[in-house]
């Protein structure tokens, strides 16, 4: 996926075929991040959704948010609005959809691994149904490894953290929760 | 000059109008800990829960709108109607009192709307099971910490014993509501769109029971029930709590940030 860095640019803009204008919408969607995250791509979230032309000609653009009441949702709307106006695309109209409910199993193995490298616990593995909200017994801090950890708050700095210590680094970290 | 709205409620905009209110409210209740909560991590978790509550909130008014077809915003019905036309539960207005109590309304609360959220998954209506979907988990969060607060409080001091089991008994004659229906849910649940709450009553007691026998205290029988919130017959605390919410928009009709 495109970083900040890559914007891959058409030869000719705007590209002759729809396929490829989407292309580059979404690879310039690709590039704006969650603002409370930075190191996250709306994408490596799994909050862009869809593209696609309105009949009006507009690029339309589909994000769903993480929770109910995530505050960075107006944010990110704005950030992809001017993204793909400065790209070239004079009308761009944010959709919200709320179904499929996101999940965290959306979020992609590199977005966890960006997570762990900021030092946030990414969501624990994939489990089917409802235990797997709460299923995430072993947490590993992200400094050291180590799965000696336990909770410290069930809420954290934002919606999507938890407040975790590591027994043998002593660090406190955020984990991401299951979701 | 914005006035007072009179929403046309027809049975779909009802319904969701009275769990938007339950939710607004209660999220504004706990809202009113922010900066006061005994500390920090539980002034963090107030703040999440409550900006949970709001999200819900928003995106249940904005449906109400689009049900209603008058083109209102959210805005629209969370600033211009009055007492009287508001539609939540009794229990979701009552004063925060003391941490124990702020705690005992919130886990009688979400015992509910977690099994009434996992419930409306199903629902006929596409955007009432979207907003299902997305409710249910942040629910499953609201009830797991409340209980831990619950039997923490009741099986901790003798203080806190005392006051989380008089935070139960005042507050347990507001939970009959909490199953209440009229004739016009009664068809939205035959329609497929609604669930009957009365289906979920011996789950949510069981599920309210083992938390508190966990927590040494005695779940009450059912007596006299307070109701009247469902038609817009309030307690005196809702007026007060509308008058601060309201205030801004009353002030300066239209103001946005």
């Amino acid at each position: 996926m495109a970083g900040r860095e890559s914007q891959p640019m058409p030869a000719s803009f705007p590209p002759a075929d729809t396929d490829a204008l989407l292309a580059h919408a979404r690879a310039v969607a690709a590039t704006v991040s969650d603002p409370e995250i930075p190191v996250l791509s709306i994408d490596d979230l799994g909050v862009l959704r869809d593209l696609k032309i309105a009949e009006d000609g507009a690029l339309e653009v589909f994000i769903t948010p993480t929770y109910s009441g995530c505050p960075a949702m107006n944010m990110i709307t704005l950030e992809l609005e001017l993204a793909l106006e400065k790209a070239g695309f004079d009308r761009v109209k944010v959709t919200t959809v709320l179904s499929p409910a996101w999940t965290t199993d959306w979020m992609t193995e590199d977005g966890k691994r960006k997570l762990k490298e900021y030092g946030i616990a990414p969501p624990s593995e994939k489990r089917a149904g409802r235990g797997a909200l709460f299923g995430a017994d072993e947490v590993q801090c992200p400094r050291c490894g180590s799965v000696r950890t336990n909770r410290l708050a069930e809420f954290g700095s934002t919606s999507c953290k938890a407040l975790w210590q590591c027994q043998d680094c002593r660090e406190p970290f955020d984990y991401f929760k299951c979701h | 000059m914005a006035k007072t709205i009179r929403v046309n409620e027809t049975p779909l905009v009802l319904y969701t109008l009275r769990r938007a209110d339950d939710a607004l409210i209660l999220g504004h209740r706990l809202s009113e800990w922010c900066g006061h909560a005994p500390m920090m991590e539980e002034d963090m978790a107030l703040a999440n829960m409550a900006l949970d509550l709001i999200g819900q909130a928003r995106s249940l008014y904005t449906y109400a709108g689009e049900a209603e077809g008058e083109g209102r915003t959210e805005d629209d019905f969370a600033y211009w109607r009055d007492e009287r036309g508001y539609r939540n539960l009794l229990l979701v207005e009552q004063q925060n009192g003391d941490f124990a109590r702020t705690i005992m309304r919130q886990f009688l609360y979400a015992n509910l709307a977690d099994l009434y959220w996992r419930a409306m998954m199903k629902s006929e209506d596409e955007t009432l099971a979207a907003i299902a979907a997305k409710s249910e988990k942040e629910m499953a969060y609201h009830v797991r910490h409340t209980a831990e607060w619950v039997i923490r409080l009741g099986d901790g001091t003798t203080e806190s014993h005392a006051r989380i089991a008089a935070a139960l008994d005042e507050l347990w004659p507001y939970t009959g509501e909490l199953f209440e229906m009229d004739a016009s849910e009664k068809a939205l649940v035959d329609a497929g769109i609604a669930v009957d709450l009365g289906s979920l009553r011996d789950q949510w007691r069981a599920n309210v029971k083992a938390v508190l026998d966990e927590a040494t205290l005695t779940t009450p029988e059912d007596g006299w029930m307070q109701k009247g919130g469902r038609t817009g017959i309030h307690s005196e605390h809702l007026g007060h709590l509308l008058s601060e919410m309201q205030h801004v928009q009353h002030t300066i009709p239209g103001a946005v940030w």
